[in-house]
């Protein structure tokens, strides 16, 4: 059985239930106590867990990831929800020497179970510092888990699954999505990371994006299909680690993909998939890989900009008309 | 809150001998770890923590099992302090399997978690958000661990010495700031970098209360740090303290240290640590010169055993290296 929840309340309810299964985990963040959270998905947690595990903090992000991956070390199992992942950059420092460093450098013994909370991505002009798509930063980084959930089912099972690892986990919401609504199993759902959803079936061309982007790579699908063209949706689910072997057997039967991301095309994460793809499945390709992108540009105020600086519906459907209209490669027997 | 020490309760024998073997072996770890150095056994960067021993070896001795230290960019003497393995240090530092990190760490990272130590840092200033982290971790969990954690007049200027200290305040955290001001951040001396040099008032200005202490007085540094711990222990946490000592070299081992005025050094090397725990274990306990000639033999050959012990030792093998890589 499963319910209709929104994305924010399924957040809540992985939140709570880990929170009552496991009393180490707690919460600290900017106005998730009493308020609840500028999303609201810690709203009521202050009432049921108390001060103790669901603490205010003041605009201090260096600090409060710090003194989150330091309880993470000291075993207890932190979640530090960062307003916006802009923000997250005042504690790149923690994030990147410290939290990503510290089970190598101490030879395997010392593990981080942290878990960053945070939302980025484009939506209601909330202009250049709190419209970043900065998973990229992320990606690069050994030793960072990526978690970008698309639907609310997702959400809640990676996020039960982020406060069960010893590992640090950047767990990625995006603005535009807390408010949508999805089928949530019932009992306990947990996810694994590394393990991709195909979002729809299709056997002409494989689309890969996470995030906000799966909702815009579904519309894409639809319009697709009215063509007669029948689209492939994958959702990695989690960056890292990658599902690999999902997205080569969907290459290995459309011989086709389009990469869609909201975030800048320069370095980022499409390109490296792009690469993967490339090195392993060469031969299964009739046509180059399309990424479809946000511009290489920080994000404008004004609402029309903004919405041209990141990839809608329709750039992904032309990138997927342009992979079926390619030639397929010469043979040499021809 | 500025407040000297005082020895109201006469010191036991037994607290004297550990304060001068701690700090006896600090010394000996990080002189003959300089040597191994120019022989070129030791690789990477070496911070020595000489001139510094005092302030370690009190904190440390104030501590108990269970609670967490937090260490700075010149680590050794506070993992020393801490009762760490001479053999596993070495090893380390000879990049080898049978080392604290695995050779996976090195001179700036040796941490030992199980033991309640979190580790130098590379970063300097790193270790005191992660340290009030560990002293929220025991809150969280009911503990009545306390967590110190080594920093610098070096760090002071950074911002999350501010940040974190502030969260331990509003939180009241079981966390001791121990901020080791040798006045020199890397060749800055410290009233280049910040116009209040009595750093503890930092501590003043955001309701923390704060003390300052001659971080070259290990007994003074012991008294004081038990006064905090336990003082944290009630509740009433967190307690700033400042120790004040000077390097007696430069920042690492091939920093000459010209910039440090003669007269300056020769002021504090008259006021060793090392010397002063020993003259005070003399004077105090009635200990002869022959017990205290064998305490130091003995940590001589410890640290010639962890010397032969880790060339004896082997590296991570490659494809080791590549498993745990894969894992990561």
């Amino acid at each position: 059985m499963a319910r209709e929840l929104m994305y924010r309340d399924a957040l809540r309810e992985a939140i709570d239930e880990e929170m009552e299964r496991d009393s180490s985990v707690f919460i600290i963040g900017e106005g998730i106590a009493e308020r609840g959270g500028s999303y609201k998905v810690t709203e009521g947690l202050l009432d049921k867990y108390g001060p103790k595990r669901v603490r205010d903090t003041p605009i201090a992000e260096a600090g409060m990831i710090g003194v989150g991956v330091g309880a993470a070390i000291a075993g207890a199992r932190p979640i530090v929800e960062i307003l916006y992942v802009d923000f997250a950059m005042l504690g790149m420092d923690m994030l990147v020497n410290q939290a990503a460093k510290f089970r190598l450098m101490t030879g395997g013994d010392g593990r981080v179970p942290f878990v960053m909370r945070t939302q980025g991505g484009t939506g209601g002009g909330v202009a250049a510092q709190h419209s970043q798509s900065l998973e990229a930063l992320f990606y690069h980084i050994p030793g960072l888990q990526v978690v970008m959930p698309s639907v609310p089912a997702d959400a809640k099972g990676l996020l039960k699954y982020a406060l069960r690892q010893q590992d640090p986990v950047m767990f990625l919401e995006h603005k535009h999505l807390y408010m949508t609504k999805g089928m949530v199993p019932d009992g306990e759902h947990i996810i694994e990371f590394g393990k991709g959803d195909i979002k729809r079936p299709g056997k002409d061309v494989t689309i890969i994006a996470w995030s906000n982007m799966i909702p815009r790579a579904l519309e894409a699908a639809a319009k697709l299909a009215e063509e007669g063209i029948d689209a492939e949706v994958l959702d990695p689910r989690t960056l890292v680690p990658l599902d690999k072997a999902m997205i080569l057997t969907s290459v290995a039967k459309t011989n086709r993909v389009v990469i869609a991301q909201e975030a800048v095309r320069r370095g980022g994460v499409a390109s490296d998939i792009a690469s993967i793809i490339q090195a392993e499945a060469f031969y299964d390709l009739d046509a180059p890989i399309e990424i479809v992108a946000g511009l290489n540009i920080p994000v404008p105020f004004n609402l029309e900009l903004e919405k041209a600086s990141v990839p809608q519906v329709d750039d992904i459907v032309v990138a997927a008309r342009r992979t079926l209209h390619a030639k397929p490669f010469a043979l040499a027997a021809e | 809150m500025s407040a000297q020490s005082s020895n109201a309760n006469a010191p036991s024998r037994e607290l004297l001998e550990k304060l001068f073997r701690t700090a006896y072996k600090i010394r000996v770890f990080e002189t003959e770890g300089i040597k191994l150095y120019r022989q070129g056994l030791i690789r990477g960067y070496f911070h020595p923590y000489l001139g510094q021993e005092g302030i370690a070896t009190g904190v440390c001795a104030a501590l108990k099992d269970g609670d967490y230290i937090a260490s700075t960019h010149r680590g050794h003497g506070h993992c020393i302090a801490w009762g760490a393995s001479i053999n596993k240090m070495v090893a380390e530092l000879l990049q080898k399997d049978t080392g604290y990190c695995r050779g996976y760490g090195g001179s700036m990272h040796i941490a030992d978690i199980k033991a309640g130590n979190l580790g130098a840092n590379g970063i300097v200033g790193a270790g005191t958000p992660l340290g009030v982290g560990a002293a929220l971790a025991s809150q969280v969990k009911g503990s009545d661990a306390v967590t110190v954690t080594f920093t610098t007049d070096g760090a002071s200027n950074n911002g999350t010495f501010m940040e974190s200290l502030n969260l331990a305040a509003i939180w009241n955290l079981a966390f001791v700031l121990v901020v080791e001001n040798n006045q020199y951040a890397v060749s800055t001396k410290i009233e280049e970098s910040t116009r209040e040099v009595d750093l503890y008032k930092r501590g003043l200005a955001i309701g923390v209360e704060s003390y300052q202490v001659d971080g070259n007085d290990s007994l003074a540094v012991y008294n004081m740090t038990k006064d905090a711990v336990e003082k944290c222990r009630r509740g009433e946490g967190p307690i700033l303290i400042e120790a004040k000592t000077y390097r007696h070299m430069g920042h690492h081992v091939n920093d000459p240290g010209k910039y440090m005025p003669a007269d300056r050094l020769a002021y504090y090397k008259e006021r060793d640590p090392v010397d002063r725990a020993r003259a005070a274990l003399t004077e105090m306990s009635g200990i002869d010169q022959s017990e205290i000639d064998a305490i130091e033999n003995e940590i001589r050959q410890e640290f010639e055993a962890a010397v032969e012990f880790s060339k004896a030792s082997g590296e991570v093998t490659i494809a080791e290296f590549r498993e745990f890589a894969a894992a990561y």
